[in-house]
């Protein structure tokens, strides 16, 4: 059983918990997810360690309210215990001084390249991150991606806030700017992840994605999160997260996020009659 | 005497066509007249073959004959006193190749169905005893042991190292104790109660089992060392899932077998909605392979709900890895084994989803290095299968989490962890393995052996 210490709403639909793990605190990594299972009958879901602090023994997880599971936590509040939450899983985000890193989040997954953005200025690299969300009120941690880079660009799609526009802009601009780009984090929805990829590759510059497949254990017993990479079968939850956004066959890992949507949808109807909607 | 009835007793067991669609036991187990009647064919005879036939050598004429003395306490003492798990082992240990191939009836007749007896005892004892009856414990000795794993292997070494005064904490990556007894082994062979009463023996011994903790990631082996435990046991098992290679196996719909039963029995995705955890069950199921692990696949599916499940085996009936029992039992069911038979490349539509399996059919050469008749491919034999589920049950090798993160931990090629077989050393001073990760997948039985076997010399070597 591990408590939440903290609930936090950070816009509407995602929040960040701040549960009580000493043991996974003391481990955790930038790039690494833990597995969550709320109770007895629920489900076993993957969530990036957004941040920790291993003195109070925590670990803080952002998550967006898609489907069952993410809904039911989100009717949790500090107090509550999650049954299940193992980690740090999948490798550590390969950190090291490359020059002038570019990190670009899409939607809750400025949570995710926090700490990897805060890692990669550490090791002394020039860190500038590209944040982008559909619309002005869903920015959320602004000023904490900003504190951790030289330099912020905020996107939202309808141009409420920030340049208007997707990622991908700011980023080709970045890549044909005078400065040499050594490196492109991109994390978020798997679709601006293998756009990112599309737009760096022309510049040849290595772009490192955070694949998230389905999963079940999340220790490369059961192969449910593989993908293809260069040809090569791989497993995210042992061989990752992290790939070379160039070498991923995006079409596959599309397909097979999508295996369950029936369930899923049926799962879902039934979680909002049980508990009523929440939105 | 009696004169020597050369039939055993059978067991009574659900129907097929019920048993088909439930996933509660399929064997029922002896009544107590039944179990009688089984115990008194044995002749207790002095050679005692079958003793020697058990991997951890069970006293199996003691405890018949406490059983016909009417003693069941004194017979659950003698089975337990070698085999913690003996619930478990009466239902899946392949006592057809152990115990009661030795037995001395079988050179005239039908053995004794020693592993039918052991479950009756091990039943009734948590029946009558009260769900733990946990031996008086020693002197704690102060030494600390770190067992990593709680299947067979590691339940058994924490026992046995318990029984002995060790202070022992088992680590399992998974959020439930037992391996492949709680996320493999499907409910209607190895009901998932008997497993939990087994934990919690080991448990009632003092064993602290923390869950949730995947060492290699959260502790290394070295750490564990390092924090206080003198040894370390790895029973690991061999988790890692093997796929063929071939063209689509990644398609949607296919399955390792791992995932399909863990989806299954470890997440009960057989009671979804009411479990979060859903599987596709599919019309037309093609489970790939011939050991347990593909029987247990194919007979889940079926209780899932498909019309047709085929098991896809590349010799023939007679090479099939998996108990006859089950492979019966099996057939009973419905299951339709095509044999000789192997998947070329897999077929998909345009949403990425399975929708037929191209296969060679096969005919069989000399024998191989096993010993058995090496399949060669017809040529000119393909031929395709329509299926919307398949599941590949081609056997697993250990996971390399470990090995990776512990120096001086020796691997074979397989990714077998080097260890002693007598004692469970391994290379590494204060490190002892045992089980699926030692052998490669194996038995419950063999995984016990060599819990125990690791267990009696780390207390040597903690007794120093
Ligand atoms: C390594 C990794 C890290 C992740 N980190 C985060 C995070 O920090 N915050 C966050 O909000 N989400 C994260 N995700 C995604 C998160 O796991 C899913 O949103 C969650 O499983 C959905 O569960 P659900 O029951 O609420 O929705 P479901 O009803 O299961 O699914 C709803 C939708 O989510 C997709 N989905 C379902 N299961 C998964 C899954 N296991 N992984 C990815 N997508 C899935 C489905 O395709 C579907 O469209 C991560 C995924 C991975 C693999
Ligand atoms: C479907 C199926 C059916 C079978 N049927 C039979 C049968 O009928 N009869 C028979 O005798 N045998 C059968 N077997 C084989 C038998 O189950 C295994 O040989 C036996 O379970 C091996 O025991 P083990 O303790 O070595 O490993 P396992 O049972 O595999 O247990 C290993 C445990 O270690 C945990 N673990 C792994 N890595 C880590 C880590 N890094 N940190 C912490 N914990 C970790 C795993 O989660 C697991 O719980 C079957 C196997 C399967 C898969
Ligand atoms: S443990 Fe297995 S092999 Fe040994 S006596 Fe029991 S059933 Fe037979
Ligand atoms: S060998 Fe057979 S008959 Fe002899 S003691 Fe063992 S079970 Fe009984
Ligand atoms: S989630 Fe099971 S192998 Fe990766």
């Amino acid at each position: 059983m591990n408590q939440i210490l903290l609930r936090q709403d950070l816009v509407p639909k995602i929040h960040s918990f701040k549960v009580a793990a000493p043991k996974v605190a003391g481990k955790a990594q930038a790039g690494q997810f833990v597995i969550v299972r709320i109770d007895e009958r629920g489900e076993r879901i993957p969530l990036t360690i957004a941040d920790w602090d291993r003195k109070e023994g925590s670990v803080t997880v952002v998550f967006m309210e898609v489907g069952t599971t993410t809904n039911r936590l989100a009717q949790l509040g500090a107090g509550d215990s999650i049954t299940d939450f193992v980690g740090p899983l999948g490798l550590p985000t390969h950190i090291e001084k490359f020059g002038t890193v570019v990190c670009v989040a899409g939607g809750f997954a400025v949570a995710t390249i926090m700490p990897i953005a805060r890692a990669m200025r550490q090791a002394g690299n020039r860190v500038i991150s590209i944040m982008g969300a559909r619309s002005k009120n869903l920015i959320f941690w602004e000023d904490e991606l900003r504190r951790v880079s030289d330099r912020l660009i905020v996107t939202t799609d309808d141009g409420s806030y920030g340049r208007k526009g997707l990622v991908t802009e700011p980023l080709r601009e970045l890549l044909s700017g005078d400065g040499k780009i050594s490196r492109v984090i991109a994390i978020g929805p798997t679709v601006m992840m293998k756009f990112c990829a599309k737009t760096t590759e022309p510049f040849g510059v290595k772009t490192i994605v955070s694949l998230n497949p389905i999963m079940v254990d999340g220790t490369g017993m059961c192969g449910c999160c593989r993908v293809a990479v260069s040809g090569a079968t791989r497993f995210v939850c042992v061989d990752g997260p992290d790939f070379d956004g160039h070498q991923v066959d995006w079409d596959l890992l599309m397909a097979r996020q999508r295996i369950y949507l029936d369930e899923e949808k049926r799962s879902f109807e039934q979680c909002q009659h049980q508990h009523g909607t929440h939105s | 005497m009696a004169k020597l009835d050369l039939n055993r007793v059978p067991m009574p067991r659900q129907e097929p066509e019920v048993r088909a669609k439930n996933f509660s036991e399929v064997a029922l187990g002896y009544s107590l007249k039944q179990a009688l009647a089984e115990a008194n064919r044995c002749i207790l005879c002095p050679k005692r073959n079958c003793v020697a036939g058990c991997p951890v050598n069970v006293d199996i004429p003691g405890f018949v004959e406490a059983m016909r003395d009417g003693d069941m306490p004194r017979a659950v003492r003698a089975l337990k006193s070698k085999n913690a798990l003996p619930g478990i082992c009466g239902r899946v240990c392949p006592q057809e190749t152990q115990c009661e191939v030795a037995c001395v009836i079988n050179k005239r007749g039908a053995p004794i169905a020693i592993g039918r007896l052991e479950r009756f005892v091990a039943d009734w004892e948590r029946a009558n005893m009260g769900r733990v009856n946990s031996p008086k414990l020693p002197k704690p000795t102060g030494k600390r042991v770190a067992v990593v794993g709680s299947g067979p292997a590691g339940l058994t070494a924490a026992a046995e190292l318990a029984k002995l005064g060790h202070g022992v904490t088992i680590f399992e990556a998974l959020h439930v104790a037992g391996g492949v007894l709680t996320y493999g082994i499907p409910e209607f062979r190895l009901p998932k109660e008997i497993v939990q009463a087994e934990v919690d023996y080991v448990a009632s011994l003092g064993v602290e089992l923390i869950l949730n903790s995947v060492i290699g990631k959260i502790d290394t082996v070295d750490e564990l060392l390092e924090s206080g435990y003198q040894a370390v046991f790895l029973g690991t098992g061999a988790g890692l899932p093997m796929f063929m290679n071939i063209a689509g196996e990644n398609l949607n719909g296919i399955y390792s077998a791992n995932e399909f039963l863990t989806r299954v029995n470890l997440m009960k995705a057989y009671r979804f909605p009411e479990y979060d955890t859903p599987v596709k069950v599919g019309k037309r199921v093609a489970v790939i392979g011939g050991g347990n692990v593909a029987m247990d696949s194919a007979r889940c599916a079926l209780r899932l709900g498909a019309d047709e499940v085929y098991i896809i085996y590349r010799r023939s009936e007679v090479e099939i890895p998996a108990r006859r029992e089950e492979v019966e039992n099996a057939m009973e069911e419905g299951i339709q084994f095509r044999f000789l038979t192997n998947p070329k490349r897999f077929l998909g539509d345009e949403k990425n989803w399975v929708v037929g399996m191209e296969c060679y059919q096969m005919e069989l050469g000399e024998p191989d290095e096993s010993g058995r008749r090496r399949p060669i491919v017809k040529e000119g034999s393909e031929f395709i299968i329509d299926v919307d589920v398949v599941v590949v049950a081609l056997g697993t090798t250990p996971n390399p989490l470990i090995a990776q993160t512990t120096e001086g931990l020796k691997t074979s090629k397989w990714g077998t962890v080097v260890a002693d077989e007598d004692t469970g050393r391994a290379e590494k001073p204060g490190v002892w393995a045992g089980g699926d990760i030692v052998t490669g997948s194996a038995t419950v039985i063999s995984a016990m052996g060599a819990g125990k076997r690791a267990a009696a010399d780390i207390d040597e070597y903690l007794r120093g």
